[in-house]
């Protein structure tokens, strides 16, 4: 049986080899409730963006579709114009989990990501865009097909 | 474990272009193979790219980003020679780590 001296002295080990540290860098977190909702309004309440407005300054850039062949793979590519952008995310209205990915910009990084989604059928794509506390977003139909089956 | 990941870091007008895909199943949890049996749930949920060692871009990921995951963006400061380090962790505990110098 192990004392609490010797617990200590193994945290303390596994401490200094590094074995309870997470690899730096790598944010951990996962915000389960946003991933896990299955509508709009639900996911941009887990994100904290329930009174995000319209704007023309987040845009769905190149080479986001209007008509997408097929939907296990649909390039979205999401840019905003708004200073101080700090998170890009992507929701898909039609799926059974809305929120597809959501990207933290530090400064110095451009406020654009592009990437690729499965969509299940044709449906409102938001683009979501966070910056100095307030939430934006642009909305654009994509026609989908053939179906990201399984999405 | 899973494959390496593929990184091409490219400066152009001052910015290094980063793309990257990384192999992965990214199964959904909704899919049901050839006996009818749910194929589980399996796919990244944290992304991190760094450039000598500083994050410039983390992503949380649901399991409707596609299957081998591509990813694109642009970042300031970077030259050629310089490291970027992608990783992942996905929601079996799996991860993997690469790197490339910039090009």
């Amino acid at each position: 049986m192990l004392t609490s001296g010797a617990l200590a002295a193994l945290a303390w080990l596994a401490a200094a080899a590094g074995l309870s540290r997470p690899n730096p860098g790598l944010a951990q977190q996962w915000n389960r409730a946003a991933f896990e909702a299955a509508d709009m309004n639900e996911a941009l309440r887990a994100l904290g963006a329930a009174n995000a407005v319209e704007s023309k300054a987040v845009r769905f850039a190149n080479p986001t579709p209007e008509v997408a062949d097929n939907g296990d793979a649909v390039p979205i590519a999401v840019a905003s114009a708004i200073p101080g952008t700090r998170s890009i995310a992507v929701l898909v209205e039609k799926n059974p989990t809305v929120l597809s990915a959501r990207f933290d910009i530090p400064a110095g990084t451009e406020a654009f990501v592009s990437t690729r989604i499965r969509m299940g059928a044709s449906s409102a794509v938001v683009a979501l865009v966070g910056a100095g506390g307030n939430y934006y977003y642009a909305r654009k139909q994509i026609e989908v097909e053939q179906c990201g089956c399984g999405a | 474990m899973g494959e390496p990941i593929r990184i091409r870091a490219t400066v152009a007008g001052g910015l290094v272009e980063v793309r990257i895909v990384m192999p992965h199943a990214m199964e959904t949890g909704r899919r049901t193979d050839a006996k009818g049996e749910v194929i589980p749930a399996h796919f990244i949920r944290n992304v991190s790219v760094e450039h000598n060692g500083k994050v410039v871009l983390t992503a949380q990921w649901g399991a409707t980003v596609a299957r081998n995951p591509f990813l694109h963006f642009r970042f300031q400061g970077g030259r050629p020679g310089d490291t970027i380090a992608v990783s992942w962790t996905d929601n079996r505990g799996d991860r993997r780590r690469d790197e490339a110098a910039i090009e």
